[in-house]
């Protein structure tokens, strides 16, 4: 492999991995707080590139109006899915709460379908993200760029929320032991929606990017995406942000070099880049159920 | 925790118990409803998924013929969509569907082999004959003497672009990038693999051959790998909007040879998606409107150009679409019954019948041996380049 080669494919795993990390980072954290898989988290992802479709195409919106608008909006929708599929079962068996969960990504694919139709839309392309880079020899679009430093302003940005505010602690402290916080005067409701709403708000960021990566719609593009997010949430360490991060760089980058070597092998493994996140959460869940980062926990039974 | 985990699985069972009752009680009271009113023929088609804009576009030319022949045997036909959902679990239970539930007489599709492949046994078993419209992998009608279908094969558009490959672009190494999991794309790509080696005499004349699967949308892997191996030109035979991304991507990492591909390509999604990025493309297809083929091409224009709009030009597969349904009608008609064997005697007998999309005449495996039309994507439209006959 050339280092010419080799430099281009960071760059390819460096973008799709920033794109998986801030999608992990949605299921950690609704993860940490409600130990809850919120199952509809790629679903909400696939409906924030729509809402800044519609609105650059049918409200003949600028991009950053656009995507302002998707990004709202998501949060908005994120904190309602949480008030109607989640709230109400929150003293049920974890199995109802996972049960609804399912549920809502079935009902907000199905309906996407119905809504915005079966066929694939293309997503307009913003003429600032969609020039072509070229430094010796590495060529890539500049959303391919851009995507990892948005990444980063915006992991900076939440380590800042989590961290030093008010309501970061009492997010921690919800985390940490439910119950205590309640009794320390903490409104876990608000918590909670403040939660689905920071989740939510980065799938739309993730989201715009993907769609201005990828500029492809279709109602089932969460699917996957979702599923491999989950994935790097668990390899990382279900509940921990940085594992997050962390599970979504190594998928990206895995995926990526997993065709980058094949190249070189005498077999093809090109056709196995799906697999790899799938061996990845077994060879995980078995050298370390906890996860990267994880801390193990003993369960009381 | 166990025991509540064991009690809701209980109930699973028992309510898909009760869901499943239902199921099988419902063709009985169907059947009581007199059905000899009408002919019904199936329609088997992505509507949604990845490959709903195919299904779309079929279903435009099924639609109009319905319209044009809404009539056959003095009976009304009815058509049945059904979704195969660009899914080949769901394409079986759609076929399952078609056949014990609306019980019809002849099925049309699908857009992608794959589909109608995991189809295929459904219709034989039930002894009703299918016809593809535009799936050419060439196991969809081997061994199956229930599907026919009115397009050409890839064992034939394979070698039409390995020859155009190397006669007209001059290509001497290519690139191969397949879509691993869809029939479609590995057969064909095999079979152009073959050709090009043949034709070059050059062992080594594909640099490579990489994968990818249906849905994915992430390819600068692959493409970068390519990068530096000094192919003259990309074959990519897939569907239309992983191969749209493809080309996309492609252009981003300063990839400049040109993309050759096959008749999915041929879809509106290709050029909304890929942009200037799928300009220079070239793919093999079976009909372009430019050409004529026959007194049905006219009558199929027409009706298109008065339903859809003077400006707007049908794809090919919406010409075959048609042509499945009418020769579906001329089956029925010339068979005289809505028997699925006597239909199928009378569509193996097939010659020689005149379709929008050129002349029928089934081979001995159930194939139409048909001209392939090789177009190229200019300034953001489909553009007619040659036309190749039958070997």
């Amino acid at each position: 492999m050339s280092l010419n080669i080799f430099m281009q494919q960071l760059v390819n795993a460096a973008s799709l991995g920033s794109l998986y990390a801030l999608l992990a980072i949605g299921y950690t954290m609704v993860y940490g707080i409600l130990r809850l898989i919120n199952f509809a988290h790629g679903d909400i992802f696939m409906l924030s590139t729509y809402i800044a479709f519609y609105a650059m195409t049918s409200f003949l919106l600028p991009w950053y109006i656009s995507f302002a608008i998707a990004i709202i909006l998501t949060i908005l929708f994120g904190i309602l899915l949480e008030r109607g599929a989640y709230r109400p079962l929150r003293n049920s068996p974890r199995i109802s709460i996972m049960i609804s969960a399912i549920a809502a990504s079935f009902l907000i694919e199905n309906l996407a379908i119905v809504i915005f139709g079966g066929r694939p839309k293309a997503f307009p392309s913003v003429p600032a993200f969609s020039k072509i880079i070229s430094i010796s020899g590495v060529s890539t679009s500049s959303i391919s760029v851009i995507i990892p430093i948005v990444t980063f302003i915006v992991l900076i940005l939440l380590g800042y929320i989590v961290n030093q505010t008010k309501m970061g602690m009492a997010m921690r402290a919800v985390s940490k032991d439910y119950e205590a916080a309640r009794l320390m005067g903490i409104n876990v409701n608000t918590v909670i929606s403040f939660t689905f709403g920071i989740g939510s708000g980065l799938a739309a960021i993730g989201g715009v990017m993907w769609g201005l990566k990828y500029p492809q719609l279709i109602p089932l593009m969460g699917l996957m995406p979702g599923l491999k997010c989950f994935i790097a949430a668990v390899v990382g360490g279900i509940g921990d942000i940085k594992g997050a991060v962390i599970g979504g760089f190594i998928l990206g980058f895995g995926e990526i070099m997993i065709v980058a070597v094949s190249a070189f092998l005498p077999y093809d493994l090109s056709g196995y880049r799906d697999a790899f996140a799938f061996v990845l959460l077994i060879a995980i869940l078995l050298l370390k159920p906890s996860g990267i980062m994880g801390k193990s926990s003993v369960e009381k039974v | 925790m166990k025991r509540k985990i064991s009690l809701f699985l209980v109930i699973l069972l028992m309510t898909s118990a009760f869901l499943f009752g239902c199921g099988t009680s419902e063709p009985e009271s169907e059947e009581t409803g007199g059905e000899e009113e009408v002919i019904k023929i199936g329609v088997f088609e992505p509507f949604t998924g990845a490959n709903a804009a195919g299904g779309a576009l079929e279903k435009e030319g099924i639609e109009l013929a319905h319209e044009l022949y809404p009539e056959v045997l003095g009976k009304q036909v009815e058509v049945v969509y059904v979704d195969n959902k660009s899914d080949k679990v769901e394409a079986a239970n759609a076929a399952r569907n078609l056949v014990d539930k609306e019980q019809v007489a002849v099925v049309l599709g699908s857009w992608g082999s794959s589909f109608s492949m995991a189809a295929g046994p459904i219709y034989q078993e039930a002894q009703v004959p299918a016809i593809g419209t535009s799936c050419t992998n060439p196991l969809v009608t081997l061994g199956n003497e229930y599907y026919f279908r009115v397009c050409f094969i890839d064992s034939f558009q394979g070698v039409v672009m390995a020859n155009y490959a190397y006669n007209e672009a001059g290509a001497e190494k290519i690139a191969i990038i397949q879509e691993i999991s869809n029939d479609y794309s590995v057969a064909l790509s095999q079979i152009f693999q073959n050709e090009f080696i043949e034709l070059t005499g050059d062992e080594n004349a594909i640099v490579s051959v990489s994968n990818y699967n249906t849905g994915d949308q992430d390819f600068t892997a692959q493409l970068t790998s390519i990068k530096e191996l000094g192919a003259d030109a990309i074959f990519a035979p897939g569907n239309f909007t992983e191969s749209a991304l493809l080309m996309k991507q492609a252009k981003e990492l300063g990839i400049d040879i040109p993309f050759l591909g096959a008749d999915t390509w041929e879809t509106p999604e290709v050029i909304d998606i890929g942009g200037d990025a799928v300009e220079g493309a070239v793919f093999s297809t079976f009909f372009d409107s430019a050409v004529p083929l026959t007194d049905e091409t006219t009558v199929f224009l027409d009706a298109y150009k008065a339903k859809y709009g003077e400006d707007k030009e049908p794809a090919a597969v919406t010409a075959l679409a048609y042509d499945a349904y009418i020769l579906a009608l001329d089956a029925i008609e010339r068979a005289g019954s809505t028997e699925g064997p006597a239909i199928r005697d009378a569509l193996a007998a097939t010659e020689n019948f005149p379709g929008a999309a050129g002349i029928v005449t089934l081979d001995e495996n159930g194939d139409a041996v048909k001209s392939a039309i090789i177009k190229t994507i200019e300034n953001g439209e489909f553009t007619y380049k040659s036309t190749v006959e039958p070997f």
